[in-house]
């Protein structure tokens, strides 16, 4: 059984007021997801990320398809009780304290009463917020309110979490903070679907990425197969500001710094580029593989599907 | 009341509690206490007329204006902040979101009424030193005023369920001020022909009848409610707030949260 099964899930919106026009915001989406897997969901602003994640949470319905959590219906209120969300850019009661807000989630997760301070206790220590748990959350900052929306999606001990955007607004210490946490929570066992638009956070935590963009899908797979399928170079970097001439016909994109010269060429030339710096009797520093980032998959991907967009227009 | 309800509702008496809408008490008070201590300066004989008269009357604005301020923003302003993304990520069924909230506004505008109800009774025994036994006709008008409200809160609701907190409050308050002329909407139906006759005798029975549900006048003067009176109001509100928020429900439940 996969954590997540969506079957052709689409919407289109009609927008405008007196003519009102179709607008499609995701295009019939297939995808699965493994239990137990962190699944990064990656697309720039507008892709159709978080339109998908409001139809799993049954904030926006579906034009087509359907999806399954667990094996139950998304419209099935039982499986709500197996999920935590946290939203984009969370917004939350801000009369309440922590503490108080925490607790109105956990009876509405239906979280038994006299479990439910421990849970909330514990819960803040994990998000690095043990100590305010009494203060109101009109006097917290935008890294405090995106922790406290971490906290009350896992506050229930769900089987799989959904995090939009969970690293915005945090810090660099609370972003690693947030990896750590959705590390600790794959080794509990837990799935964790999250969209992002930072593809470090993606290449650091997940098992596997969907890329989506205009509202289609691009892409899945592990990011190592997805950024394999990149033709590799390699970067050979010697002693001295001399460029062989050599290297320069090979056509390697070059750069001298100081005293070191490094370039980046294509793989099958590295025996030839070994020859020219000997020649030229230049030291070798050293030659490694370029590897191909997630960063520069995605943005030739995106490239590529928009001049086809382009193409077919 | 289901636990998910109960939860809802209580947070929604708490939002209103911490943004102080129960300060009105306050005003309520001085405004009471003033004009006890002035009507038993100025008038004779008729002080607990004015009392009962002022002091109910306050009740019914005061609450009136809150359930409006309150009620409109209820589901729109949970939309529009995105608070209503955690709630109905978890097991809330979309009817249970909007019962819990009628239940918050309510039970706030019921403990308000309350204090206010303790107000009435303290100028009343200022003015008159001693109760009497037709003074038990103002729990009645108090009641009927508590009816008026639970209509007010399931309207502001409906509107809340589609529309913009301002538009809600100009259709909640316009119905507030049709209601209250209902009676002289339905004589004006019963005078007219043909179409207009028609149309007036709808709309007479569409818009909420809050002139049904106005005894002040009569209890100021001492005079007894009748029990099928406060039968058929109580049929009536409870029939006409349950079909408010049934069709807040039914378009709440079909809304896209964008």
């Amino acid at each position: 059984m996969y954590a997540i099964e969506i079957l052709g899930l689409e919407k289109t919106y009609s927008v405008g007021f007196w003519r009102m026009k179709p607008k499609v915001a995701l295009k019939p989406l297939h995808l699965n997801v493994e239990e137990g897997e962190i699944f990064g969901f990656l697309g720039p602003n507008g892709a159709g990320k978080t339109t998908t994640l409001k139809m799993l949470m049954g904030l926006v319905f579906p034009s087509g398809g359907s999806a399954r959590i667990l094996g139950m219906d998304i419209n099935d209120p039982a499986i709500k009780a197996q999920i935590g969300f946290l939203p984009e850019q969370p917004y939350f009661y801000d009369y309440l304290t922590a503490q108080e807000l925490l607790e109105y989630y956990g009876r509405l997760s239906g979280v038994v009463d006299k479990y439910l301070p421990k849970r909330v206790e514990n819960v803040l220590a994990r998000v690095g917020l043990p100590d305010v748990a009494g203060v109101q959350l009109r006097k917290f900052s935008k890294g405090m309110l995106q922790r406290v929306g971490i906290a009350q999606a896992i506050l229930h001990d769900p089987k799989i979490v959904f995090f939009d955007e969970p690293m915005s607004g945090l810090d660099p210490m609370g972003r690693r903070e947030v990896r750590d946490l959705m590390q600790q929570l794959k080794k509990e066992g837990k799935t964790v679907f999250f969209s992002t638009h930072i593809l470090s956070d993606a290449e650091a935590l997940c098992d596997r990425v969907a890329v989506i963009h205009l509202g289609e899908l691009r892409a899945v797979g592990a990011v190592a197969e997805l950024t394999s399928s990149v033709h590799g170079k390699i970067e050979i970097v010697w002693e001295g500001s001399v460029v062989p001439a050599a290297l320069k016909g090979m056509g390697a994109e070059y750069v001298v710094t100081g005293d070191t010269a490094r370039a980046v060429l294509p793989e099958e030339s590295q025996d030839l580029a070994i020859d020219a710096l000997r020649r030229e009797k230049l030291r070798l520093v050293s030659i490694v593989p370029v590897r191909t980032t997630l960063e520069q998959y995605f943005v030739e991907k995106l490239k590529r599907s928009e001049h086809s967009a382009g193409g077919g227009a | 009341m289901n636990s998910r309800i109960a939860c809802i509702a209580s947070n929604t008496f708490r939002e209103a509690v911490r943004d102080r809408v129960l300060y009105n008490l306050i005003a309520f008070a001085l405004l009471l206490s003033g004009a006890a201590i002035l009507v038993g300066q100025i008038s004779i004989d008729i002080e607990k007329l004015v009392v009962i008269n002022l002091g109910l009357t306050a009740v019914s604005l005061f609450g009136v204006v809150i359930a409006i301020f309150i009620g409109i923003g209820l589901v729109s302003k949970e939309i529009e902040k995105r608070t209503l993304y955690t709630v109905l990520s978890r097991p809330v069924r979309r009817w249970e979101f909007i019962v819990g909230k009628f239940f918050g506004l309510a039970g706030t505008l019921v403990v308000n009424a309350f204090f206010m109800a303790i107000g009435v009774f303290a100028a009343l025994l200022y003015v008159a030193h001693r109760f009497e036994k037709p003074d038990a006709w103002v729990l009645v008008a108090l009641y009927f005023i508590i009816l008026q409200f639970l209509m007010i809160c399931s309207l502001a609701l409906l509107f809340s369920s589609f529309s913009s907190p301002l538009l809600s409050a100009v259709f909640a308050f316009s119905l507030f001020v049709i209601g209250t002329f209902s009676e002289d909407l339905r004589n004006f139906a019963a005078m007219a022909t043909g179409f207009t006759k028609w149309l007036t005798t709808a709309v007479a029975y569409l818009v909420p009848n809050f002139s049904a549900l106005n005894v002040i006048g009569s209890v100021a003067h001492g005079q007894p409610v009748s029990a099928s009176l406060i039968f058929y109001n109580t049929v009536y509100a409870l029939m006409y707030s349950t079909m408010a928020l049934c069709g807040g429900i039914l378009i709440f439940q079909r809304r896209n949260l964008k």
